[in-house]
Formats: C-alpha cells, sequence, structure tokens
C-alpha cells in the first residue's frame, strides 16, 4: 500500500504535464481539427516568426527573468551572509510568512498604485515636494525595459529564496562553518559567501531554477506592472488564446512551445553561468583574502531586505485605503472621505468567492498532504527517496511553463469526459500543491530524531504505531505550515482555475484579475485584500495551534 | 392527474430527446421548462455597475420564474467563444459550460459561422414586440445580419468624456481632437486595441475622417483598403506622439482609461456607453466635472446581444433571462445612471403608459447627453475593416522601436 504513494504522486506530477505539453504541440504544427486543419505543417511557426513584435516580447521574457532570478538571489546571499543569526534577521525572519503569502496579484498592484505617476508616492510627495499638480507624464510601471515588471517580480521571489534557503541552512551547518571562518580571521560577508554560500547554493539550486522558469513566464504580474508594446511573450500566448479568430489559437500553441523552449534554453544558460562562477570563484576562495570589515556590504543588505518587506506592506496599505476611498483626486495624500460602500457592496461576491477559494484549497492541500506523508513515509520505512535525480519529478509542474501545459490539459481532461467541476480543479491544484507541500515538509520529517524511533520499537510499538502516535504529533508544527505554504499556492493560482474551471469557478484570484481588466481601484482593494487574508490566515494558525497546543511542552514548538 | 401523466411522459421522454431543443413559439412550454434552471451568463466581468445589475436581473429571474443565474465574470468575451469551441472540438453537444454570452460584432460573426449558435430564437420572444426594429440597429450586428441568433439588450453610441477643469469646450470632430492633442501633449489616450473601446475609437476615427462612408459598409478588399485607411493612419501617425506617455503605453480597457482620468492622468477619453460617465461620478469614480460631448457628424453605435450556445443544457431558462432583459422594467433600470445608464432598444412609443413612465421618470444625470443632443447614429463599418486595421495597428503602433 505504502509502496503505490510515491507512484501515484509521481504520476500527478508527470501525466497532467506531459498530456498537455502534446496538447498543446499538436494545434501548435497546425494540427486542430476544431477548426478543420489536419497537420503537421510549420505554418504557426513561420506565422510567430513573422509577427512584428516578437523579439522584443522574446527579449522581455528573457531580461525580466534573469534579472529578476539574479536580483533576488544577489539579495537573498547578501541578507544572509551580513545577518544570518542576528536579532535583525530573526525579524526579517518573522515578516517571511505574510510576505510569502500575499499573492503575486495583490503584491503587484500594492507596487502599481505606490510608484505610477499618479500612486501613492507621487501623491505624499505633491506638490509641496515635487511641484506637480497633476501626475507627469512618465511611463511607469509598464516600461519598455520591464523594470517595473523585475522589481515586481523581486519582492516576491526574495521572501520565498530566503525562506528555502533558511531551511537549507541547517543541513550545511551555517552557524559553525561561519564561526570557524571568522576565528580564522576573514569578514562575516567574505567569509559567509566563501564557506557557507557554495554548499548552501548547491541545496537551493532547484528552486532558483523554478524562480527562473516562473519569472520568464508570469502572466498575471506581467499584465499588471510590464509593457504591452509589446508584452512579454506571456502574455501574448494569453492574448492570442482568447483571439475570436480561430487560426489564432495555432498562433498561440506555437509560442506556447517557444516559451518552452526559451525556458529550456534559459536554464542550461544559467547552468553554464553557474559553470563559469565555479571555476572563476575557486581561486578566489582559495585565494584566503579575508575581506575587510564589511558595514557598507551588511548595510545594503539591510537597506534592499527592508525595501522589500516596506513595498509589499505599503503596497498593501495602499490596497486598503483604496477599498474605503471615497472621492480621491491627485495630489491628494488621502481620499476626501472614507465609505464602507465598496466593501458592503462587494461583500456578498466576495463572501462566496472566499468560500470557493478556500474549499478547493482546502481539498487539494489536504490531498497533498496525504500523498507528502505517504512519500516520506516510504522512504523512510522502504528506502524510496525522492531525491536526486528523482527530485526533478517533484519540480516538473514548476519548472515547465503553465502556459505550455494548461490549454493542452483542459482539451485533454475534456476529452477524457472529466468537464467543468470542482473536482478537475481541484486535482489540477493538486499538481501544483503538491511539490510546495512536500517541500516544505521533507526537511523537519527528515531531520526528526530516529532515535526516538528506535527507542519506541524496542518497546514493542510496530511502524505505523510510531507514524501516528510518536511522528506526526511531534511534526504537528511542521505539517500546519505545510498546510498554510499549500493553501496559499492554491489560493493564488490564477490560469490552472481559469483554464481548467471553465470559468465556472470563481475564486478570489480569477475575480480580482477579472476586475484587474477594469482597472476600478476600490473593488480590486477589496478582492486583493480578501485574497491576502484567504492566504495569510493558514499562516497565522500555524503559528498559534501549536503554541496552544504545546502550551505545557515547551520542547515540541520548535520540533 | 393529466398533468401528472403529462410529467411523467416528459421525464420518460427526455432522456431520448437530449438535445431536442426548446421551441420559443411556445412560450409557455418554454417557462415550464426553465422553471429549476441553472443559466450559466458569461459575461465581461471587469464593471462593477455591470456586474450589479446582472445580480439584479438574477434576482427577478430568481423569484419569478425559478431560474438560477449565475454570472461567469470573464476578462474577455473571447473567453467562452473559445470554451464553446474546445466543447465542441471534443464532442460535448449537451450541458456545456455557457448557457448565454453577451456578444456582439466579430465574436459573434465568429460563433455564427462556426455553428457554436442556438436560433433563431431572439424574434420569437414575447418582449421582442416591443424592441425597436426600425430605429435601432438591433437586427444587424457590425453590418452582419442576426437572423434571430442574438437578443439585443443594450445600445451603445459612442460619446468623448472631457474634463471641463482642463478641457472645456467640447471638439466637433477627430482633426478637432489632434490640434487639441497636439497643444496638449500626453493627455489624451485610448485602451489598446484588440480591445474593443479601442478598436472602436480606430472606427470611429476612420468614420470621421473618411470622404466616403458608403464604403465602409461593405467588406474591406485589397483594392479598397489602402485607399480608405490611408487618412486614418495620417491621423494617428500625428497623433500617436502626442498621447499619454508618448503612446508607448496604452491603458489596458475602458474601465483602466477612466481611472486615469479620475487620476488627473488624461483629460479626454472615450467611452461606448452615453450614461458612463454620470454612472462613474456617482461612484466616484470621475471627478464631477466631467461632461459629454459627440462629434458634429455624429458618432457610430451598436447594440449589446446576448446569444446561447448550441450545447447550452438550459436553452429555455436562457431565453427567459433573454426576454427579461427585453422587459421595461429590466431596460429602465439599465438606462437609469444611477444603475448603468445603457441606452434601452425599446421603442418607447410601443409600451404602455405605465411602462413608459418608467422612463420618463428617470434623471439622466449631469453628464448625460439627452436623446437629441445625441444626435444620428452612424453605422458601424463592416468587420472586416476592423479585423485589418487591428493586424496594421498591432505592427505599426503596438510594437514600440
Amino acid at each position: 500500500m505504502l509502496r503505490a504513494v510515491p507512484v501515484l504522486a509521481g504520476a500527478i506530477m508527470v501525466v497532467p504535464v506531459l498530456a498537455g505539453l502534446i496538447g498543446t504541440a499538436l494545434p501548435a504544427f497546425g494540427h486542430f481539427p476544431a477548426a478543420g486543419l489536419a497537420g503537421p505543417s510549420l505554418d504557426p511557426f513561420r506565422q510567430l516568426l513573422a509577427w512584428p513584435g516578437l523579439w522584443t516580447a522574446v527579449r522581455l521574457s528573457l531580461v525580466s527573468g534573469f534579472a529578476a532570478t539574479g536580483l533576488s538571489l544577489a539579495i537573498v546571499a547578501l541578507i544572509l551572509a551580513g545577518w544570518s543569526g542576528t536579532r535583525a534577521f530573526r525579524w526579517v525572519e518573522r515578516a517571511l510568512s505574510p510576505l510569502l503569502s500575499v499573492p503575486h496579484a495583490a503584491a503587484a498592484f500594492g507596487l502599481a498604485f505606490l510608484i505610477a505617476p499618479s500612486g501613492w508616492l507621487a501623491r505624499l510627495l505633491s506638490p509641496w515636494a515635487t511641484g506637480w499638480t497633476r501626475p507627469p507624464d512618465l511611463l511607469i510601471p509598464q516600461d519598455g525595459y520591464g523594470i517595473a515588471l523585475t522589481l515586481g517580480l523581486v519582492v516576491k521571489e526574495v521572501p520565498f529564496l530566503l525562506l528555502m534557503s533558511i531551511s537549507a541552512l541547517s543541513q550545511v551547518d551555517a552557524a559553525r562553518s561561519l564561526t570557524l571562518a571568522q576565528t580564522l580571521g576573514y569578514g562575516r560577508v567574505t567569509g559567509w559567501l566563501k564557506v557557507v554560500f557554495p554548499r548552501l547554493y548547491a541545496q537551493i539550486r532547484l528552486p532558483v531554477f523554478v524562480v527562473l522558469a516562473f519569472s520568464m513566464t508570469v502572466v498575471d504580474v506581467a499584465l499588471i506592472l510590464g509593457p504591452s508594446t509589446p508584452p512579454p511573450l506571456s502574455v501574448l500566448v494569453v492574448r492570442w488564446m482568447s483571439d475570436p479568430d480561430l487560426s489564432m489559437r495555432l498562433l498561440a500553441n506555437a509560442a506556447a512551445m517557444l516559451q518552452l523552449a526559451l525556458v529550456a534554453g534559459g536554464l542550461v544558460v544559467w547552468a553554464l553561468v553557474e559553470a563559469a562562477i565555479l571555476r572563476t570563484s575557486g581561486p578566489w576562495i582559495a585565494r584566503g583574502h579575508r575581506g575587510r570589515v564589511q558595514s557598507g556590504q551588511r548595510l545594503l543588505a539591510l537597506g534592499a531586505a527592508l525595501l522589500v518587506v516596506a513595498s509589499v506592506f505599503a503596497g498593501l496599505a495602499v490596497l486598503a485605503v483604496w477599498s474605503f476611498a471615497g472621492p480621491w483626486q491627485f495630489p491628494d495624500a488621502l481620499p476626501d472621505s472614507l465609505t464602507l460602500r465598496h466593501w458592503i457592496r462587494h461583500s456578498e461576491g466576495a463572501a462566496g468567492s472566499f468560500l470557493q477559494t478556500m474549499t478547493i484549497a482546502a481539498l487539494s492541500t489536504l490531498a497533498a498532504l496525504f500523498l507528502a506523508l505517504g512519500c516520506l513515509e516510504a522512504e523512510h520505512r522502504h528506502g524510496m527517496k525522492i531525491a536526486g535525480r528523482l527530485l526533478w519529478i517533484v519540480y516538473l509542474p514548476l519548472l515547465v511553463p503553465q502556459i505550455s501545459f494548461l490549454p493542452g490539459l483542459q482539451t485533454a481532461f475534456l476529452f477524457g469526459g472529466l468537464e467543468n467541476g470542482l473536482g478537475v480543479v481541484v486535482l489540477s491544484h493538486l499538481v501544483f500543491v503538491f511539490p510546495y507541500v512536500l517541500l516544505s515538509l521533507s526537511d523537519p520529517y527528515r531531520a526528526w530524531n530516529p532515535r526516538i524511533g528506535t527507542v519506541a520499537a524496542t518497546l514493542g510499538a510496530s511502524p505505523g504505531r510510531i507514524f501516528w502516535r510518536l511522528r506526526l504529533p511531534m511534526l504537528t508544527r511542521a505539517m500546519l505550515t505545510a498546510v498554510a505554504v499549500g493553501i496559499a499556492v492554491s489560493v493564488g493560482l490564477y490560469l490552472p482555475t481559469l483554464l481548467i474551471g471553465g470559468g465556472r469557478v470563481a475564486t478570489l484570484t480569477t475575480e480580482a484579475v477579472a476586475l484587474t481588466s477594469g482597472g476600478d481601484r476600490r473593488a480590486i482593494g477589496v478582492y486583493a485584500l480578501m485574497q491576502t487574508a484567504a492566504a495569510l490566515l493558514p499562516f497565522a494558525a500555524a503559528i498559534v495551534i501549536p503554541a496552544w497546543l504545546w502550551r505545557n511542552r515547551r520542547g515540541l514548538l520548535h520540533g | 392527474m393529466k398533468r401528472l401523466a403529462l410529467a411523467a411522459l416528459t421525464a420518460f421522454a427526455t432522456p431520448l430527446a437530449a438535445g431536442a431543443d426548446p421551441d420559443p413559439s411556445d412560450w409557455a412550454a418554454v417557462l415550464d421548462e426553465a422553471r429549476g434552471q441553472t443559466v450559466y451568463w458569461h459575461a465581461w466581468g471587469g464593471s462593477t455597475t455591470t456586474n450589479d445589475f446582472i445580480a439584479w436581473v438574477g434576482d427577478r429571474v430568481l423569484a419569478d420564474h425559478g431560474i438560477t443565474l449565475n454570472h461567469v465574470k470573464l476578462t474577455d468575451t473571447a473567453d467562452a467563444v473559445t470554451r464553446v469551441l474546445s466543447e465542441k472540438q471534443a464532442g460535448v453537444v449537451d450541458g456545456g459550460a455557457v448557457d448565454l454570452i453577451w456578444i456582439n460584432g466579430a465574436n459573434f460573426s465568429a460563433m455564427k459561422d462556426a455553428g457554436l449558435l442556438f436560433g433563431p430564437f431572439a424574434e420569437a420572444l414575447p418582449n421582442w414586440q416591443l424592441v425597436d426594429t426600425a430605429g435601432k440597429t438591433v437586427r444587424t450586428d457590425f453590418t452582419i445580419p442576426v437572423e434571430g441568433y442574438e437578443s439585443p439588450w443594450a445600445m451603445a453610441q459612442v460619446v468623448f468624456m472631457h474634463d471641463t477643469a482642463d478641457l472645456p469646450q467640447p471638439l466637433g470632430s477627430m482633426q478637432a481632437i489632434l490640434d487639441w492633442s497636439t497643444q496638449n501633449p500626453g493627455r489624451f489616450t485610448y485602451p489598446q486595441p484588440p480591445d474593443f473601446l479601442g478598436t472602436t475609437f480606430l472606427k470611429q476615427a476612420l468614420v470621421d475622417l473618411t470622404g466616403d462612408p458608403a464604403i465602409l459598409s461593405g467588406p474591406a478588399t485589397d483594392q479598397n483598403y489602402a485607399a480608405t485607411t490611408a487618412p486614418l493612419w495620417a491621423f494617428l501617425d500625428a497623433l500617436t506622439p502626442t498621447l499619454w506617455r508618448s503612446g508607448r503605453a496604452y491603458p489596458a480597457t475602458g474601465p483602466a482609461q477612466l481611472q486615469l482620468m479620475a487620476d488627473d492622468e488624461i483629460d479626454l477619453a472615450i467611452s461606448f456607453s452615453p450614461g458612463e460617465a454620470t454612472a462613474a461620478i456617482a461612484n466616484d469614480q470621475l471627478p464631477d466635472s466631467v461632461r459629454t460631448f459627440v462629434l458634429d457628424k455624429g458618432t457610430i453605435g451598436n447594440a449589446s446581444f446576448v446569444a446561447i450556445p448550441f450545447n447550452s443544457g438550459a436553452k429555455a431558462a436562457a431565453m427567459v433571462v433573454a426576454n427579461v432583459l427585453l422587459s421595461p422594467q429590466a431596460q429602465a433600470r439599465a438606462q437609469d445612471p444611477a444603475v448603468l445608464g445603457y441606452g434601452t432598444v425599446l421603442d418607447l412609443a410601443a409600451l404602455s403608459p405605465d411602462d413608459r413612465a418608467l422612463f420618463d421618470a428617470l434623471d439622466l444625470g449631469i453628464a448625460t447627453l439627452s436623446p437629441e443632443e445625441l444626435g444620428g447614429v452612424q453605422p458601424e463599418p463592416h468587420p472586416s475593416w476592423m479585423v485589418r486595421i487591428a493586424q496594421d495597428w498591432a505592427s505599426r503602433y503596438g510594437v514600440v522601436r
């Protein structure tokens, strides 16, 4: 029984992705029976290559992907190098869960409402400091270089990489390594970069790849912050997919295939850069320069961390203000009046969507938790380890661009007679939720002290009894955190809900992004805050519940 | 007893007759069949006011006809078209995801051509008797014959919204708009085509600038296209550098453009709903200094429709919803600027005095032009023009070099 779980979990990761890719590849090569077209043909690709803005769109995908990943990784490395283990760092750690749970779309809206020429920053500074009585005609956001888009991604990817790094730090014995380096006279930052970072990077390599793939293919953030003349490739795919002219569907699928190739190429390039850095940094490490007192770099790191934290929280604040705003004209720093009207107006619809969102999130997360526990226990008992090369399977749905396989998956579900229901949406969410739940749970699970199990076994306890009576209770906190991560992922999913649900399944995210097209900031404020709350509450529960359960067992609180 | 027998017979017959469609000429049977059905109405969900109106319709049909109406909020109507298409591809001929679509123009033309629509039904609806078929363009949709495959529910006409704080006087023509934008760079923009309001602006410009509007009612051909659209491209070449963000970015949609006006980023904007400005002022979405105007030669107008896909599982209920949308109560509510501010498709002269009083009682609001001020409606160009123009727009202005 238990041995079947890892196989089942692997199938859940691999089958939808492959089925979806095939479903996308067929129309890309001109095979599209619904429009009376039979392939194979290369016409869709010829049409794609002839599209005037294609190379700008491709460049935008590549630049924003690499810039966001590189920048996020650099900020995370600097923060850890300069501050890990300090009191300031614990504050950053505390801000992590809320930061992570803020859905991408909500963070992007907040950022847009902050930095636009008519945004909050300009309003706060106008007209006394800037002299502006009306907004300046500046191309922010939506700038042609994708700078706003890159920043919008960085504020969400830094928390993600930081979380992944913190859990990996314990495996690389970071604290003692750093102490040792410092006793040898290395500066804190230099010592950390030379001694800890290489080993840490090996642990977080796949998450970095996920960030790269995600940043190159993101749709919702690009819609909000990215340029539109032309937009990045992923947005073009979505736009062509929804064109009433059916021949555009072929173009969209061809572009989705190009997107897949770009991501694959991007990952290869990143790996080559890794190899190059490895070759050049070896001598740098071996040379033994100790580095001077590096307060400048440490301040830079702290500044970057604060900027990330502040921009997300200030963004949420401005969303909140808009959701209560009466008339609010530029350059007033605050609305003329506050009103509950927008909340009352949206409460009925938003409450329904909230329920729907939480139902989907709860079902997919519970299924993911069940599978993850099964996989980890099978690894523990039977040595069926999902690691090394097999770890790629877990990361597959996160690395293959959603836009490249979801359209095909939708058709595959329809052919399989599965349609329209909550069930298929839950199933499609599970594909994306399971990897995060497994990753979040596996470190604490493996770190569980096996000697406790050995003692129990010598007292006659069966493996099942050890699992239910010792391991699970002691891992309550880790499981709740994994559940919170899973729910946050599910709440934020846009494309799977939209495409697989056929529009019949309305979650807070689909509703919020639908409102984006309308640009009603008050309505967006209401929905984005509800969306954030849906993702944030489970994290709060993951902190509160163990604290209450283990109020008499302090040792378990950190287990 | 007879009723019971009939019910039993119907229950028995249903599986055999799956796919047998309700007949709108037997309205009592349609009402019977509709009771208890659920209608998924796929309609653009970007506007709070429209969403509220659809919710109101839902309350009405539930109370009066026992129909549950669910609004599926789309970002793009084409998503629903895609859905019906993939269902046809997968052989889903009954109980599809879409029961009713808010549709017009290119999407309607695509669905009608591909045989994705149920009908004809529209002219058999009881309330069709009240529709102003003579004065309003309800039998053609962008010059495509409707032939009963969609039912009208609102009239739209292009107006321009201007913030009188910065632009006090109406502008009478596209040339006047260009002159003003040249003197006031960065204060005008339009939604990015292929957004429908953006393409509407291009159409309006074409209609206003062309010397020969008659040519636009026929299809665009390789022979007439270049010469007819030349004035449009000359106009846009001159206008684009003077636009908001110098034409390097555009608002995504009409409401996003509205937000720009609320933020005082622009002073002039196009709208396809004469009452939109008043409704937006009432909702704090626009400053109360905004007014509207139409061009001297008139502006283009068209009707919004609802259509029923061929594989809807609730065709009877969908028809009832379409009929309720045509009722004087719903039409008067839609025309109320505090609700939607959409123009009615009904012939007010055909209404009973009580029903007409509903319309007479409406206060159109400070920024809405009276029917006389709105003046003559110019017909939409044939859709083939828009397809080519949207493509050319994308390569000329949609890609910043």
